[in-house]
C-alpha cells in the first residue's frame, strides 16, 4: 500500500490581467479581465514508505501546486489524493502532524528568538511527547552540530545554519513525510553538501519519506533515488535517475591522457572531440560503440598513459531532456 | 482537554512574543511612552470640553468617563491581542500564511496567538485611571453584581472590536486593497460609543447598537452599574445581557472567518 496516492490532479488558476499604463490601471478597476491557468493538467503517481524522491521542472511548472496540494494547503479542482489514508485538505489538522516541511527561501522558526525557544514552542504545537522530544534533539544537535546555535536568535544565523535548525525543527515531530522546497538555494558548497548528507541519513534511518523540489541537479544527483519531471501541469517523467540517462541516450566521453602530444587514430564510430596538449576528449554514443570496444581499439592504436569515462552532468541531461519535450 | 491544550499553547505564543519584543527593549519603551502621551491627551480633552460646559445633555463628567473607560479598556485588550490579524493581508501576499496552513492548530488561534503588542497595551492606562477616576466621583458601590457585569462588559467589548479585526481581516481573502474602510468603522467606533449614545441622532445611535453594537457593551451596561435609568428607556435586563451580544459577533465572525480560509485553500491566493 503506498504511502501516497495522487490520481489525476487538475487544478486550474483565475489569474487577474492587469493592463500596463495608468488607463490600464483604471480600465482594471472597473472590470478586471482574467486568464484562467492550467496549473495541473491530470498529474499521477505514487510514492511508497521511505522514497527519497526528486521533484523539478522549470518554473511554473507545477510543482509547488503539486507540493502545496500534497500538503493540504490547497484544494484540487478533480482528482484524487491520499496520503497516510486521509485526503489532506480535508483533514487539514491530522494530516500536517505527520508531515514536516522546510523552505529555502524562509524560514518556519522565530526571527528573534533564540533557536531552541522555537524548538520548545514546536514541541507544544505538535504536542510532541516529552521524552521523544528530547531524544530527537539531541540527535539532531549531535549529528547536524547545532549546539552553539541554539541559544542565538535565528536571525543571527548564517544561512548554513539556519537551514540545518529549519531541519530539525521540520524533524522535531518525528514525521512520516518531509518535504523540502529547494532548501539548498544560496548555500556555500561546504554547507550543501552537509545537508544532503543530512537528508540522506535521516532518510535511511527514520525511514522518513522525502519529496525534494529543487532547481539544483546536484542536489537530486547527490540523494534522490528516483526522479519526477513535471512540465505545464504534466509529469513527463517519473523514474530513476539511471533509466533517464539510459533513455536520454546521451553521448559519452572517454578522456585520456596520451604519452605524446599528436593526432591519435580515432575509431569511426567515435569523434575526436577536443585536443588540449596530451589531453584527448573523444565523444561517442554508446549505442554505437561501447566504452569497453572503444577503450581496447583506442589503447590497440596509441600510446596511453592514463583514461577515463565521463558521463555527461545532469545538468545538461535534464537541460537536454526539457528540449526533447518542448520545455523551455 | 482539547480546549485547555489549546489555550496553553495559545498562551506559550503570547509569551514568546513578549520575550521577542523585549529583544528590542529601547524601542519598546520609546514605542510606550509615544502611546501614553496620545492616549492621555485625548483623554485631557474631553476633560477640558467638560471643564468648559459643566455637563453633556443629562450627563456629568464621571458618567461621561466611566463609559470611556469601559470602551477604551475593551478596545486596549482587543487592539493588543489582534495583531496578528492585522498583519494577515501582508501574510497573504507574502505566502507566509502557508505557514499556518503547515501546523495542527486552527489558523485563528495562531494569528490570535501571533503576537500580544505589548504597547498597544498603553492604551490600558488612561482608560484605567477614568474607570477608577469615575468610580469615586460617583462613588460606586462594588457589589459582585456590578464587578462582574464591569467584567462582563470588558469581555464582551474586547470580543466585539476582536470580531471587527477579523471580519476585516476576513475580506483580505477576497481583495489585496487594503480596507479603510473597517478602519474608519473600528477607530470610529471607539470615538464615537466613548461618549453616551443618547446624545447622537436616532439613526446614528441605531447603528451602534443594531448594526455594529458597540453600544451593547459599553452604554447599556455602563447604566446598570451607574444605577441610571436609561434616558432611551431600555430595561434593566437587557443591560445586562447586552455584553454577550459582543461575544456572540466574535464567535459569528469566526464561522465567517472559516468560510474564508476555505476560499483560500480552494483559490491558492
Amino acid at each position: 500500500m503506498p504511502q501516497i496516492i495522487v490520481e489525476n490532479l487538475v487544478k486550474h488558476f483565475r489569474v487577474s490581467q492587469r493592463d500596463t499604463g495608468i488607463f490600464g490601471a483604471l480600465r482594471g478597476l472597473a472590470h478586471r479581465r482574467y486568464e484562467t491557468v492550467k496549473a495541473l493538467d491530470g498529474v499521477t503517481f505514487e510514492i511508497g514508505s521511505g522514497e527519497l524522491l526528486g521533484y523539478v521542472g522549470p518554473n511554473g511548472a507545477g510543482k509547488s501546486t503539486t507540493v502545496k496540494v500534497m500538503s493540504g494547503i490547497l484544494v484540487p479542482d478533480s482528482g484524487r489524493c491520499e496520503i497516510l489514508g486521509l485526503v489532506p485538505w480535508k483533514d487539514r489538522s491530522r494530516h500536517v502532524r505527520h508531515l514536516g516541511v522546510v523552505f529555502g527561501q524562509r524560514t518556519q522558526l522565530w526571527w528573534d528568538l533564540p533557536v531552541i525557544e522555537s524548538f520548545d514552542l514546536l514541541r507544544d504545537i505538535y504536542r510532541v511527547p516529552r521524552h521523544e522530544y528530547v531524544k530527537n534533539l539531541d540527535e539532531f544537535v549531535a549529528v547536524m552540530g547545532i549546539e552553539s546555535c541554539l541559544d542565538t536568535p535565528v536571525r543571527q544565523l548564517s544561512l548554513g545554519q539556519r537551514m540545518r535548525c529549519d531541519l530539525a525543527g521540520a524533524l522535531l515531530h518525528s514525521p512520516k513525510l518531509l518535504f523540502l522546497d529547494e532548501p539548498t538555494i544560496g548555500m556555500d558548497a561546504v554547507s550543501k553538501v552537509a545537508f544532503r548528507q543530512f537528508i540522506k541519513r535521516f532518510n535511511r534511518e527514520r525511514e522518513t519519506t522525502v519529496i525534494l523540489t529543487t532547481h539544483d541537479m546536484n542536489d537530486i544527483e547527490a540523494i534522490c533515488d528516483r526522479l519526477m519531471i513535471i512540465n505545464s501541469g504534466k509529469l513527463l517523467y517519473d523514474g530513476g535517475l539511471d533509466a533517464l540517462r539510459q533513455q536520454m541516450s546521451f553521448e559519452r566521453s572517454l578522456v585520456v591522457e596520451m604519452t605524446d602530444a599528436g593526432s591519435p587514430k580515432v575509431h569511426p564510430a567515435a569523434q575526436l572531440a577536443m585536443m588540449n596538449g596530451r589531453r584527448v576528449h573523444i565523444r561517442f554514443d554508446p549505442k554505437r560503440i561501447s566504452a569497453a570496444a572503444l577503450i581496447s581499439d583506442f589503447t590497440a592504436h596509441n600510446d596511453v598513459d592514463d583514461l577515463f569515462v565521463e558521463d555527461p552532468p545532469i545538468e545538461e541531461i535534464i537541460a537536454r531532456f526539457y528540449e526533447g519535450n518542448g520545455v523551455g | 482537554m482539547s480546549v485547555v491544550d489549546s489555550l496553553y499553547v495559545y498562551g506559550r505564543f503570547l509569551t514568546v512574543s513578549v520575550r521577542a519584543q523585549m529583544q528590542y527593549r529601547a524601542s519598546f519603551l520609546m514605542q510606550l511612552g509615544g502611546r501614553l502621551i496620545v492616549t492621555a491627551g485625548e483623554f485631557a480633552a474631553i476633560l477640558i470640553l467638560f471643564d468648559r460646559f459643566g455637563s453633556l445633555l443629562e450627563w456629568n463628567v464621571y458618567q461621561v468617563a466611566f463609559i470611556y473607560g469601559i470602551v477604551n479598556v475593551s478596545f486596549a485588550v482587543a487592539d493588543a491581542l489582534t495583531t496578528g490579524f492585522d498583519l494577515f493581508g501582508d501574510m497573504v501576499k507574502t505566502g507566509d500564511f502557508d505557514r499556518l496552513l503547515l501546523r495542527p492548530r486552527s489558523t485563528a488561534l495562531q494569528l490570535a496567538g501571533q503576537e500580544l503588542t505589548l504597547r498597544r497595551i498603553s492604551r490600558l492606562t488612561p482608560g484605567i485611571v477614568a474607570l477608577i477616576w469615575a468610580s469615586t466621583g460617583l462613588d460606586l458601590h462594588w457589589t459582585i453584581p456590578n464587578a462582574a457585569l464591569l467584567v462582563a462588559s470588558v469581555i464582551g467589548g474586547a470580543s466585539l472590536f476582536a470580531s471587527l479585526i477579523v471580519f476585516q481581516a476576513t475580506l483580505a481573502f477576497w481583495t489585496t486593497e487594503t480596507l479603510e474602510m473597517m478602519n474608519t468603522v473600528t477607530y470610529g467606533g471607539v470615538e464615537t460609543t466613548q461618549y453616551p449614545i443618547n446624545i447622537y441622532r436616532p439613526w446614528f445611535r441605531n447603528f451602534f447598537t443594531f448594526g455594529i453594537p458597540l453600544a451593547t457593551v459599553s452604554y447599556f451596561p455602563a447604566l446598570a452599574i451607574m444605577g441610571i435609568p436609561d434616558p432611551l428607556g431600555t430595561p434593566i435586563w437587557f443591560q445586562y445581557v447586552a455584553p454577550a451580544i459582543g461575544v456572540g459577533v466574535l464567535v459569528i465572525s469566526l464561522q465567517v472567518w472559516r468560510i474564508g480560509v476555505r476560499h483560500y485553500l480552494s483559490t491558492g491566493s
